[in-house]
C-alpha cells in the first residue's frame, strides 16, 4: 500500500528546525532580558505622521535589504552550488544607476523616480549575467567568478556619478526609505512582501524550482532530461540582480544619498549567512527560500539584541560571530547525524525497558 | 611456487559488505611476460589490482614476489611501490605542468639537495634506451597522452619495478600511439619485466600477451597461454558460458517481429565518444546492442539521445529530417532514455520519487507550464502501482530507495512521457532477478501492446536473446554485425562478439 496523502512537509519542516529554534531562543532570552524590549508604539514622526515604533519593527525593517538579497542567493547557490560575493558592491552600482537617473531631469519626479528603479534593475542584470555567464558558461568556480565585481564593482559605482556621494532629497525617497504618510509600517518591510510574493509567484507558475534543484543536485542527469543547466544558472543570477537592485533602492533611499563606499557594505557575507542559517546546502540542490529569510531576520534580531544590550559597536561583531558558530555548528551534518542517533538510541532504549518491564 | 615466477599470488579473498569481490583466486606472473588480466564488469579485475597494489587489505590469501623472502605483505601503494610493483594507470597520475624529468624523479630524490641537472640527464639516457619521443626539460602537458603514459612506466622502469601493472592504458589513445605503447611494452618484457595489461580491447590482447588470466564473479576461471585460447573461447570464459553446451541451444521466446514503418533512422551518426555508425528501428521492434564493456555500445545510444556532444550524421524520425544535437531534441522527437548509470546519470537523489518520476514530462511540458500537484500525484501513484515501485511514500527521497526501485523509477520517468522509441542501457543491472524478469516481460509488453520501438541494452546474452528481435553486434567501437532470426543463438552472438579466425 502506498500512503499518498501524507504530505512531504515534514522533510523540508526539518529544514527550518535549526532557524526557528535559534529564532526564539532569540525571541525569549530578549523577553527575559527586557520584557518592554517588544512593546511597539505609535510616535508622530518628524514630518508629523504616525509610525509604528519599536525594536521589532526596527529589526524587520532593517533587515529589509538582506532578505531580498538572501532570497536570490539561495537561489544562486542551489543551482550552482556556489555563491556570489560581489553582491555588495554590484548594489553600489545599481544605486549609483538609480541616482543617475531619478536625478536626471535635476528635480525628481515620481516618473524619474520609477524610471531610475527600471534601469537600476536592468544594468544590476547586465551585471549579474556577466557573472553568471563565468560561471555557468565557463564554469569558473562561483567565488572566483564573482571576485571581479567584488573587487572593482564600487569604483564602477564611482565612475558612473562622478562625485562622491550624490544627494537625493526629495518627499518621494523619504517616502521610499522610511514610511508612507498616512502609513505607519516602514515601506522597506512592503518591498520584502513584495519580492516574497513575486518569487513565489514564479515558483507557482514556472518549473524554476524543480528545474534549480535538479540541476544543483545533478546537473549530469538533469541534462539528459532535457534541461538546459547553463540557462538556469543564468536564470539565477538574472534573478539576483533583481534582488540587489531592489536591496540598493531601499538603502539609497534610506539615507537619501549614494555612498558608494559604503552602500550594503559585506552584505555578501551576511546573505551567504542567512543562507546557511536557513538550513540551505551550500553545495547546492534543495533549498528553502523562507529559511534564508529567517536567517537574515536572525542575523539582524542579534545585531540589535547587542546594541541593545549596550555591547560597544567594536564588539558587537565579535559577539555576533560567537552565535553564529553555535547556530551553524548545531545545523551542521555531524550533530545532525549524532543527534538523530542519539533519539533513535533513546527510542529503542525506551522499547527495550518497556520490553522488559512486561516480562 | 614457479621457479621463474616474480609475482605468486594464492587463494586471494576479498569481502566488501554485501558481495564477495575475490573468492580464492591464483594468478601467477612469470619473469619476462606480459599477461593479460580479463574479465566483464565485476569480475574482480580492479579489486585483485587494488589487492596488489596496497589499496585494499586481502581477507585471506598469501602473496610473494621474488627477492622477498616469505610472504609479501603489502599494505599501502608505498610499500607495493618498494617492493618493486608498480602501476600506471588510465588517467594520467603525473603533473603536466611539471617538466619530464621532474614528473620521472619527484618524491624519490635523494639527499637534501637537488641537482637537477644529474637528474635531467638521467632522464634523457632512460628515454633514450626506451625510444620514448620526450625530452627531459618539455613541460609533461606538452606531450601526448601516449608519451605521458610512456614517461609514467618509464619512471616505474626505473624504480626497478619487477611486475607493472597497465591498467587500460590505450582506452584513449589511437592506432599509432597504441602500436609506439606496445613496441615500448615489447621492449621491456625482453629486459624480464613481468607485466599486467588490463584492457577490453580483445584484439590487443592477442596482439601482445602470452598469457590470459579470465576472472568472473570474483572468481578465477584459468589461466592459459594465449594460442591455446581462442578469442571465441575467451568472450565465452568472460561470459560464464561453455560453448559445446551452447552450440546447439536455441533461445525461443515472445519474440516480436518488427513490422511497421522505420521509426528512426540514423546515417553515420557520430559523437565525441562514438565511431560514426548507421542504424535504424522498426514501430514495435525490440533491438538491441550488444558487445563487451568498452565495445561503444552505450555511446551509440548516447549518440542517438544527443547525450554526447553529436559530431555528424543525418537523423530521420518517421521520415522526417530531425537535427538532434541536445537529450532535449531527442526527448521532443519521441525518444526516452535510461542511461546505464543509473546514479550519475539517472536519479536527482535528493529529490522525491514524484519528482523524479514526473521530471521528463515536466520538462516536456515546458519552463512555464507546471503541472498541479493533484496531477502529480495521480500520475506517480499510477506508475508507482503499475510497476509496483517499492517506497514509502511519494515523498520519500528517490535516493533511499533500493537499486531496482530506483531504476522502476526512471522507467516510470519515461514511459510517462510516452516516448515511440525508448532506449534502455543496462535497465537490469544490479538489480534482483525478480524486477529483472518484470523488467524483460515489461519491454516485450510495451512493444506488442502499444507498439513502442525499444532499444535494450544488457551485459547479459540471455536477456537480450530473450527480449531483442535483432542484435547489433560492436567490437571495439565499431558495429561488425547484425543478427536475428535464425542467426539469434549464444553461441553465433559470441563468436560475432569475438571476430577474428572464427
Amino acid at each position: 500500500m502506498v500512503p499518498t496523502k501524507k504530505r512531504g512537509k515534514s522533510g523540508s519542516l526539518s529544514q527550518l528546525i535549526i532557524p526557528l529554534t535559534a529564532l526564539a531562543i532569540l525571541l525569549l532570552f530578549n523577553l527575559i532580558r527586557d520584557p518592554g524590549f517588544y512593546a511597539i508604539k505609535v510616535v508622530t514622526n518628524n514630518d508629523g505622521n504616525s509610525v509604528l515604533s519599536g525594536n521589532l519593527i526596527s529589526i524587520i525593517d532593517s533587515a529589509s535589504a538582506l532578505a531580498i538579497i538572501a532570497m536570490g542567493m539561495t537561489l544562486v547557490t542551489a543551482a550552482c552550488g556556489g555563491q556570489d560575493i560581489s553582491v555588495g558592491a554590484v548594489a553600489a552600482i545599481s544605486g549609483a544607476f538609480f541616482v543617475k537617473v531619478a536625478n536626471a531631469g535635476g528635480t525628481l519626479t515620481i516618473g524619474s523616480v520609477i524610471l531610475g528603479i527600471v534601469v537600476a534593475i536592468l544594468g544590476t542584470i547586465a551585471f549579474m549575467m556577466f557573472n553568471g555567464t563565468l560561471v555557468a558558461v565557463f564554469k569558473i568556480q562561483p567565488m572566483i567568478a564573482t571576485l571581479i565585481l567584488f573587487s572593482c564593482g564600487r569604483s564602477i559605482a564611482y565612475w558612473i556619478n562622478g562625485s562622491a556621494t550624490p544627494q537625493l532629497i526629495s518627499p518621494i525617497i523619504q517616502a521610499m526609505g522610511m514610511t508612507i504618510p498616512g502609513i505607519p509600517i516602514p515601506t522597506p518591510i512592503f518591498a520584502v512582501a513584495l519580492m516574497a510574493i513575486l518569487l513565489g509567484l514564479v515558483f507557482k507558475f514556472t518549473n524554476l524550482r524543480l528545474y534549480t534543484q535538479s540541476v544543483g543536485i545533478n546537473q549530469g542527469a538533469a541534462r539528459l532530461n532535457g534541461i538546459n543547466p547553463t540557462a538556469i544558472k543564468l536564470l539565477s543570477f538574472v534573478i539576483l540582480g533583481v534582488c540587489v537592485a531592489v536591496a540598493a533602492v531601499i538603502g539609497v533611499s534610506r539615507l537619501g544619498q549614494l555612498n558608494h563606499k559604503t552602500l550594503l557594505v559585506d552584505i555578501e557575507m551576511d546573505a551567504i549567512l542567512a543562507v546557511a542559517i536557513g538550513g540551505n546546502n551550500l553545495g547546492g540542490g534543495k533549498f528553502r527560500l523562507l529559511g534564508s529569510v529567517l536567517g537574515a531576520y536572525i542575523i539582524q534580531m542579534l545585531t540589535t539584541t547587542l546594541y541593545a544590550m549596550s555591547v560597544p559597536p567594536v564588539n558587537v561583531k565579535a559577539y555576533k560571530a560567537i552565535v553564529i558558530i553555535i547556530i551553524v555548528v548545531a545545523g551542521s551534518p555531524v550533530i545532525k547525524n549524532s543527534v538523530s542517533s542519539l533519539v533513535n538510541r533513546i527510542r529503542t532504549g525506551r522499547k527495550l525497558s518497556a520490553a522488559k518491564g512486561v516480562k | 611456487m614457479q621457479n621463474d615466477a616474480v609475482l605468486t599470488m594464492r587463494g586471494i579473498d576479498k569481502q566488501f559488505p554485501g558481495t564477495r569481490a575475490l573468492n580464492k583466486v591464483d594468478f601467477t606472473l612469470r619473469k619476462g611476460e606480459i599477461h593479460a588480466l580479463m574479465g566483464e564488469n565485476g569480475a574482480g579485475k580492479s579489486t585483485l589490482i587494488k589487492v596488489l597494489t596496497g589499496v585494499h587489505e586481502k581477507d585471506g590469501g598469501t602473496i610473494w614476489v621474488e627477492g622477498i623472502d616469505g610472504e609479501a605483505h603489502i599494505h599501502s601503494p608505498q610499500e607495493a611501490q618498494n617492493i618493486g610493483i608498480a602501476t600506471v594507470y588510465q588517467e594520467i597520475t603525473l603533473c603536466p605542468n611539471l617538466s619530464v624529468a621532474e614528473n620521472m624523479f619527484i618524491g624519490r630524490t635523494e639527499g637534501q639537495v637537488v641537482h637537477w641537472k644529474d637528474y635531467e640527464k638521467r632522464t634523457t639516457e632512460i628515454l633514450k634506451s626506451l625510444g620514448i619521443p620526450a625530452r627531459a626539460k618539455q613541460e609533461l602537458g606538452s606531450c601526448s597522452l601516449a608519451v605521458q603514459q610512456m614517461v609514467a612506466i618509464a619512471r616505474a622502469v626505473d624504480m626497478n619495478c619487477k611486475v607493472l601493472i597497465l591498467d587500460e592504458p590505450t582506452s584513449s589513445l589511437d592506432d599509432k600511439e597504441v602500436a609506439m605503447l606496445f613496441s615500448l611494452m615489447r621492449d621491456l618484457k625482453s629486459r624480464g619485466v613481468g607485466i599486467i595489461f588490463v584492457t577490453h580491447f580483445l584484439e590487443q590482447v592477442y596482439e601482445v600477451s602470452d598469457r590470459i588470466t579470465v576472472l568472473r564473479n570474483g572468481e578465477l576461471v584459468g589461466e592459459f597461454a594465449i594460442e591455446d585460447l581462442p578469442q571465441v573461447e575467451l568472450v565465452a570464459k568472460m561470459m560464464g558460458k561453455d560453448l559445446n553446451d551452447l552450440a546447439d541451444l536455441e533461445e525461443v521466446g515472445a519474440k516480436h517481429h518488427e513490422t511497421g514503418e522505420v521509426i528512426y533512422e540514423a546515417e553515420h551518426l557520430s559523437s565525441s565518444e562514438a565511431r560514426p555508425f548507421n542504424f535504424n528501428i522498426h514501430k514495435g521492434e525490440v533491438n538491441g546492442f550488444t558487445g563487451l564493456l568498452g565495445s561503444g555500445r552505450s555511446e551509440s545510444v548516447r549518440a542517438i539521445f544527443g547525450a554526447d556532444r553529436v559530431t555528424g550524421g543525418k537523423v530521420t524520425v518517421k521520415g522526417r529530417n530531425v537535427k538532434i544535437s541536445k537529450p532535449h531534441d531527442a526527448m521532443k522527437a519521441g525518444i526516452g532514455y535510461l542511461p546505464e548509470d543509473r546514479k550519475k546519470d539517472g536519479i536527482i537523489a535528493d529529490l522525491s520519487v514524484r519528482e523524479n518520476i514526473i521530471l521528463a514530462m515536466q520538462v516536456m511540458k515546458g519552463f512555464f507550464h507546471p503541472m498541479s500537484k493533484t496531477q502529480m500525484e495521480a500520475f506517480t501513484d499510477e506508475y508507482i502501482k503499475a510497476l509496483s515501485i517499492k517506497t514509502a511514500s511519494q515523498d520519500t527521497p528517490v535516493g533511499s530507495l533500493s537499486g531496482g526501485n530506483q531504476q522502476k523509477v526512471i522507467l516510470a520517468r519515461w514511459l510517462l512521457t510516452h516516448p515511440e522509441y525508448l532506449i534502455l542501457d543496462e535497465p537490469t543491472r544490479g538489480i534482483d532477478v525478480g524486477t529483472k524478469l518484470e523488467i524483460q516481460k515489461l519491454v516485450l509488453k510495451l512493444a506488442t501492446e502499444e507498439n513502442m520501438s525499444i532499444t535494450f541494452i544488457s551485459s547479459e546474452i540471455e536477456e537480450m536473446l530473450r527480449t531483442c528481435s535483432r542484435l547489433i553486434v560492436m567490437r571495439d567501437r565499431n558495429i561488425v554485425g547484425e543478427l536475428k532470426g535464425e542467426q539469434l543463438t549464444q553461441a553465433q552472438v559470441m563468436k560475432t562478439i569475438a571476430g577474428g579466425e572464427q
